[in-house]
């Protein structure tokens, strides 16, 4: 794996005014006093095993051997001829295993814990995605794991809820506030600032106070380390554009990390439009919301007048969060990603047209990424992130035809 | 001299520890918020922490979170906090008033908007939980323009180091966090509170006054021997209102047990 170098968020002083763990303006620290010494410990050994060589060795090993990496990419013709655009690769996350890119910062984080020496680790999940990868990580690294899940993101993943369980990780509904993944970050909270002499807080998502955007980023910058080398191995060049869906941010983050400088391709990050463009109707957060201050960083932020956080939907569990990576965030500002968001509908188009032109199904995450590829077609090679596999959204995706009346 | 100085001065000479309930602002609804708050100066409060609803409150455990989500429910807003300062002040002209509120609304008003909006309310400064020292200059630099005091805040996990940098910042009063975890009634005073005050001590003169957890009038004296100057009742006062129907009375004579508590002397 290629080293990139710490440029961007590099912590030289820690001086109370200095603005460490910034991408301009956005990311800060903004959690309580409690959690201070312990983020200021995690950033500093995070330091220490990113250059550790034993760490990385073991690092690559697991990837390897016990993830699958590296994940193919996989030219999708049948699903570009339908739609009629050049060429589109599926850099093939769904295969990694527990289905999702999701293990990647999982087996990243847990061994960092445990060579931080924590017991006991503490998690969130929306769509239980990042949750099945680090009850699994913990089970392979004898680690006690507890994820918190609001009760509505239960109801519609039970199958996620029960590999879990399997795996031995206890799940804690969340039944505040919007009962979905905002309300289950908060918990994971609220908990490590009873616990924080003994947990570690393995956050699954771009997302947080400074330096879990960092750590998440570099955990799943695997991804276009890998893509970009594989698509020049076999086209001989870069592709004229990246497309990943956007939630929290953490498969975009690490899809675009490696082509970020490479100037002429073109970045696109897929939000989740919901049912509308009203607020509270989408999850949208860079198209519709505004800079403000939630779960620990200053990012994109729904809100209303008032700066309360607003409740979101989205058919997908794993976009239907009310805020946004703070590098994401950036990125818009710089101009260097476009961000648009595909609702629920088109995504729904998308999950069925690759599952009946590639027999693979997508998670519903990632087929918001595909319905923007399908709408937006173009002569050269597009990259796709398939972040996961969509086994999980089978009982959704019925549950919405149902209603519709008849497959389309 | 700001309210802050004067009241701790007071405290100070009197040998007590200052009582500062929590209101929520808009909790239960707007008006008794307003007559909670004129129950809690009859029962001898010395100033008040004024809550801004939030949507969701980091810090706080589950009580706290019933009185924001309810206070939201009724349509409170951080004018809503405003107004209860103002209200206070005109039948308080002395009682320090700072106002607790996560940062997202805040920011959504601008660092400037609302200090001058605190100025302009009587209040005395801010409390914000989830902005720790190092994010705090130029909020800090804001409400200092309008002759607003930022309370920092520092807690049991803070080490010496942090102590010291945070110390220094130190405006109005430090409020000691007394637990390490969320707001909440617990049955009873870490042991370790001392020793913490003692650290704070040791780095700043600014008063240092106690919250998170405190629920009984034994709590009360435990924090006023361990030599702080102020305590903060927050949930508590929201957990006997839920129990009592809203009953002002009942939290009346709660927070005058409370005041009487507040005694450094060693009880009989």
């Amino acid at each position: 794996m290629a080293e990139t170098t710490l440029t961007d968020t590099d912590t030289t002083t820690s001086a109370p005014t200095a603005r460490i763990g910034r991408f301009g303006p956005y990311g800060g620290q903004y959690v309580p006093e409690t959690i201070m010494p312990a983020l200021e410990e995690l950033d500093r050994d995070f330091r220490a095993v990113i250059v550790d060589a034993e760490f990385q060795a073991e690092l690559g090993r697991l990837l390897a051997d016990y993830v699958g990496r590296p994940t193919p990419i996989y030219e999708a013709r049948g699903f570009a001829a339908r739609i009629g655009s050049g060429p589109v690769w599926l850099k093939r996350e769904d295969l990694a295993h527990t289905g999702a890119h999701k293990i990647n910062n999982a087996l990243g984080q847990g061994l960092l814990a445990k060579r931080m020496g924590k017991r006991r680790i503490i998690a969130e999940t929306g769509a239980g995605q990042h949750g099945v990868a680090t009850a699994t990580v913990c089970a392979m690294l004898g680690l006690e794991c507890v994820v918190y899940m609001g009760e509505e993101d239960i109801r519609r993943q039970a199958l996620n809820v029960y590999r879990m369980r399997l795996l031995g990780a206890e799940v804690r509904p969340v039944t505040s506030g919007t009962r979905t993944l905002k309300d289950a970050i908060s918990e994971a909270f609220r908990d490590w600032v009873t616990t924080i002499q003994d947990s570690y807080y393995l956050i699954g998502s771009a997302v947080g106070p400074h330096p879990y955007p960092e750590i998440v980023k570099r955990f799943q910058s695997v991804i276009s380390t890998e893509a970009r080398a594989q698509i020049i191995e076999r086209l001989g060049g870069l592709p004229q554009r990246v497309v990943a869906c956007v939630g929290g941010g953490s498969n975009a983050i690490g899809s675009f990390a490696a082509f970020v400088d490479d100037r002429d391709v073109e970045i696109v990050g897929v939000e989740a439009g919901g049912r509308g463009s009203g607020l509270g109707d989408n999850a949208a957060t860079l198209q519709t919301g505004a800079p403000g201050v939630l779960h620990g960083a200053y990012s994109y932020v729904l809100q209303d007048a008032d700066g309360q956080i607003v409740g979101t939907h989205s058919i997908s569990a794993g976009l239907d969060y009310p805020g946004v990576g703070p590098e994401h965030s950036f990125l818009k500002d710089a101009g260097r990603v476009r961000y648009d968001a595909i609702g629920d509908r088109d995504a729904l188009d998308a999950f069925f047209l690759l599952s009946q032109t590639e027999g693979i199904l997508p998670a519903l995450e990632p087929a918001h990424a595909l319905a923007w590829v399908a709408q937006n077609p173009i002569p050269g090679v597009t990259l796709v992130t398939l972040s996961g596999r969509g086994d999980k959204d089978v009982h959704t995706v019925a549950e919405a035809m149902g209603q519709e009346g008849a497959l389309r | 001299m700001t309210r802050f100085t004067s009241t701790f001065e007071r405290l100070r000479a009197d040998g007590v520890c200052g009582l500062f309930p929590y209101l929520t602002a808009g909790y239960p609804d707007r008006a008794t918020s307003r007559d909670l708050a004129l129950a809690a100066l009859e029962a001898g409060a010395d100033g008040f922490e004024i809550g801004v609803p939030f949507s969701d409150p980091l810090a706080d455990g589950a009580t706290l979170q019933r009185a924001n989500a309810r206070a939201l429910e009724g349509g409170a807003t951080l004018d809503t906090a405003l107004e209860l300062a103002q209200y206070i002040r005109a039948r308080a002209p002395d009682a320090p008033l700072a106002l607790m509120t996560y940062s997202n609304p805040l920011l959504r008003r601008g660092e400037t908007g609302f200090a001058r909006a605190l100025a302009a309310a009587g209040a005395d400064g801010a409390i914000v939980p989830d902005l720790p020292g190092e994010e705090s200059a130029s909020l800090g630099a804001a409400l200092a323009a309008e002759g607003m005091d930022l309370v920092q805040m520092l807690a049991p996990t803070s080490p010496d180091i942090r102590l010291a940098r945070v110390g220094a910042l130190a405006r109005g009063f430090v409020y000691c966090v007394a637990l390490v975890g969320v707001t909440g009634a617990r049955d009873q005073v870490a042991g370790d509170l001392g020793p913490f005050l003692a650290r704070v001590r040791a780095v700043t003169s600014t008063p240092l006054v106690v919250g998170f957890g405190i629920s009984r009038p034994e709590h009360v004296h435990a924090v006023a021997a361990a030599g702080a100057d102020g305590v903060i009742v927050a949930s508590a006062l929201v957990d006997l209102l839920e129990r009592s129907g809203n009953d002002l009375q009942a939290a009346r004579i709660y927070l005058t047990e409370m005041k009487a508590a507040t005694t450094r002397a060693v009880l009989a």
